[in-house]
């Protein structure tokens, strides 16, 4: 066994599809059974330039091992033809996130292994083994446990050290101070065959289960981190960069101003900049939170993160990747973000007051046994046991083994936790507020009336070609209705007007009631009309269509006592009508960013914990202030990347799922505090008056240990 | 007594074993996708040529 170097050993080998940077990987939210990862191995390998394809459930993805060249819009297509959702993640923001884990489990088994062997020879010992037997015994376990905490407990050492250095004091310095002086001490034992105890099994089990707690908090650390790398690696968007009379793909950050991008129907402007050619109306409902889109003419300026509906566009940039209005926003939010990173969770307060605490409990042992007996000896026996009973083992796991079995039973649910004190935080809402479009709201229109068959068939006819919201919602109805599309000619796009066209000879206009069918029409856009010729007009209206379970969510957060608010950039009127679709009592239209946040600011002054949910641009400063934030999964990318949580599934009902998991976590969490500060209670006093022995102190770790992880995982119904 | 000189060698090899298994399963990603595995078993593709 080459034991000589433990970190190569832990490293994984090679000979299995090992994700390397080269590699494409994809993100498949759907799997979720054998049957899943039959299909997509085996379509996936089929392929022409795929060597090998890996799916990982557990993460959700599939490593595909392929020929240089080989395309991930190919692949995305071919899943998409068996039924799957997939999409991109980049490589290089993933590489090596696993190997950490791989070290610290290494540590685990090396120091389960050495604890279980030593602990047999420590049982002889507290039998009644008496002279040479016990100093053999003594002296195997020393050769056993030395080696083995070197190096299970070096994360210790080195943070002990670190925090050294610079002149502080962390939880490792205790931590490093018990198990590096019973191994001492014990060891110093060993070789005189003195008849004093041993403390190598407690060195080891302390090393044992504080590995174990650092384990789970690195797993919620990991899926935190993994979460947001995840969402940052789907979010590399694209440009089309006209250049030399050919278009070329660029990533949007590395354009610069004065590129010339062309932007297409149904993508999202990649750069702030100005119209050079073309005429089309921008979605700014990321932006401003706007349903109505925005008719744009060569000249006027756009935006990053608006969406282009109706006719292609060629912009000149003006700024750029960080520089846009996008990331500007971002700037706001940096100063509320600082903020909520100062948040500290319970574990951090309790090792703010445990770490002083202890050493000053074990230099009291020592000193004080040192002037009652005089014996330097029995006053470091002593100062150990101490040491070694307050080592936080419980305290350690009290928390993450808390958080990792919630995390995961809300992953469970469809939540994704990206941060790491954001069940804390989430246990603590007294109010919810709610975004509209895009949060409460799917974002995009569905057709209210009952037109008749022929004319939804005509302007499912003339609709079929255009990305326009309105339109794909008339496409959307007379599929649902089964009503075939009529074939229409000459179809061509009069952006901010409509679409027109011809069909036997007649001409026909679907679109603005002016402009269609000459009837003044409002500004509110959830109309269209269609005309043909000389025949008569028929009209069209639309609502948005809210999400599934919207009402009921709401409901049963109020039914918690939760009170719930809706905050919009949108038309006063339509905020009004959701409101009254949802029986909300207080919404507010027409907020920009910053109103957004003085809202939410003042409601905080006023000592309330609010929770945002929100998915847009104008949304992430609210998201960023508010005690805890929520996002769907289909917001924006600079929302979801604030977002303490993200929703994946469609339904809101699991916003409320997630209040109540989090409530219940932190009721848990105070419970292990207090059992693992109860263990402390009973043995320090025994401890101080000198009577804990090793095998006490192993009696007492690991029960406390054990009774705090099974109280994480208790299950209630 | 002189039987503990035989058993402690063999107790102290066994555990090494056991570790052997241990850092054997580690090396070969056998914690990476716990849930795929546990679906991986209803699979009956690779039942008569295992996959390398």
């Amino acid at each position: 066994m080459t034991m000589a170097c433990p970190g190569c050993v832990a490293a994984p080998s090679q000979n299995d599809v090992a994700p390397v940077a080269d590699d494409i990987i994809l993100y498949l939210p759907d799997i979720h059974c054998a049957a899943c990862i039959a299909t997509v191995e085996d379509g996936l390998r089929a392929l022409r330039g795929v060597r090998d394809v890996r799916v990982n459930l557990t993460q959700k993805r599939a490593y595909v091992s392929a020929v240089a060249g080989a395309k991930a819009a190919t692949l995305i297509d071919t899943l998409a033809g068996l039924g799957h959702r997939a999409q991109v993640l980049d490589g290089n923001a993933l590489a090596g996130q696993g190997a950490v884990g791989q070290d610290l489990l290494m540590r685990i088994g090396v120091a389960g292994f050495a604890m279980m062997n030593v602990m047999l020879l420590s049982v002889a010992v507290w039998a009644g083994a008496e002279d040479s037997t016990r100093h053999v015994f003594h002296l195997v376990a020393a050769a056993i446990t030395l080696p083995a905490v070197a190096f299970s407990a070096r994360p210790f050492f080195a943070s002990a050290l670190r925090a050294l250095r610079v002149g502080r004091l962390n939880m490792d310095v205790p931590i490093a101070l018990a198990i590096g002086l019973s191994a001492a001490v014990s060891l110093v034992g060993a070789l005189n065959g003195s008849d004093r105890a041993s403390w190598f099994d407690a060195a080891l089990a302390l090393t044992f289960f504080l590995l174990v707690g650092r384990y789970l908090d690195h797993l919620g650390r990991y899926a935190a981190k993994s979460a947001a790398a995840d969402l940052a690696a789907l979010a590399s968007p694209q440009a089309l960069l006209v250049r030399g009379g050919a278009d070329h793909v660029v990533r949007a950050d590395s354009l610069l101003p004065g590129d010339v991008i062309r932007v297409t129907p149904g993508s999202r402007v990649p750069a702030d900049g100005v119209i050079l050619e073309g005429r089309t109306e921008l979605d700014c409902a990321a932006l401003t939170g706007e349903t109505a889109p925005d008719l744009r003419r060569v000249g006027d300026a756009v935006a990053a993160g608006e969406m282009n509906l109706t006719s292609p566009l060629l912009v000149r940039c003006i700024r750029a990747g960080t520089d846009t209005t996008l990331r500007r926003l971002s700037d706001m939010i940096a100063s509320a973000e600082m903020q909520k990173s100062r948040y500290s969770g319970l574990a951090d307060r309790a090792a703010r007051i445990y770490a002083p605490a202890v050493h000053l409990l074990g230099l009291g042992a020592f000193a004080g046994w040192w002037a009652a007996t005089g014996d330097p000896g029995r006053a470091l026996e002593v100062a150990i046991s101490v040491l070694v009973i307050t080592c936080p083992c419980a305290l350690g796991l009290a928390v993450p083994a808390v958080s990792t079995v919630t995390t995961a039973r809300m992953f469970k649910m469809g939540l994704l936790v990206k941060s790491r004190t954001a069940l804390e935080r989430l246990s603590e809402i007294d109010e919810v507020v709610f975004d509209k479009t895009g949060t409460l709201t799917t974002g995009t229109p569905v057709l209210e009336n009952l037109p008749l068959d022929q004319d939804l068939a005509l302007a499912a006819g003339l609709a079929q070609g255009s990305s326009h919201p309105l339109s794909r919602a008339i496409c959307a109805a007379a599929a649902a209705r089964g009503v075939q599309p009529v074939p229409v000619a000459e179809v061509t796009e009069v952006a901010g007007y409509g679409v027109s066209g011809s069909r036997d000879g007649q001409e026909l206009r679907l679109g603005r009631p002016e402009w269609a069918a000459g009837v003044p029409g409002g500004s509110d856009l959830s109309e269209v009309w269609l005309s043909r010729g000389m025949g008569r007009a028929a009209v069209f209206t639309f609502a948005e269509d809210l999400r599934p379970e919207a009402v009921a969510c709401i409901r049963a957060l109020r039914a918690d006592g939760i009170r719930v608010a809706l905050l919009s950039g949108d038309a006063p009127a339509a905020v009004a009508r959701i409101a009254a679709a949802l029986d909300l009592n207080e919404s507010h239209g027409r907020l920009s960013p910053e109103g957004k946040v003085a809202w939410l600011q003042a409601r905080a002054d006023a000592g309330r914990r609010v929770l945002m949910v929100g998915d847009g641009l104008n949304d992430t400063g609210a998201l960023a202030v508010a005690h805890a934030s929520i996002a769907p999964s289909t917001a924006l990318d600079a929302a979801r990347s604030l977002a303490d949580v993200v929703l994946l599934s469609d339904s809101l009902m699991p916003i409320r799922d997630a209040l109540v998991q989090a409530r219940r976590a932190r009721g848990r969490m105070g419970q292990n505090m207090a059992l693992a500060l109860a263990y402390n209670v009973i043995s320090v006093p025994l401890a101080l008056a000198g009577l804990a022995t090793p095998l006490f102190a192993a009696i007492a770790m690991s029960t406390s240990s054990v009774t705090v992880s099974a109280n994480a995982m208790r299950r209630t119904t | 007594m002189n039987v503990l000189s035989f058993l402690i060698p063999v107790s102290v090899t066994l555990g090494l074993l056991g570790l052997a298994g241990f850092v054997w399963t580690l090396r070969s990603r056998q914690y990476d996708d716990p849930e795929g595995d546990r679906e991986r078993v209803l699979d009956d593709r690779w039942d008569d040529e295992p996959r390398s």
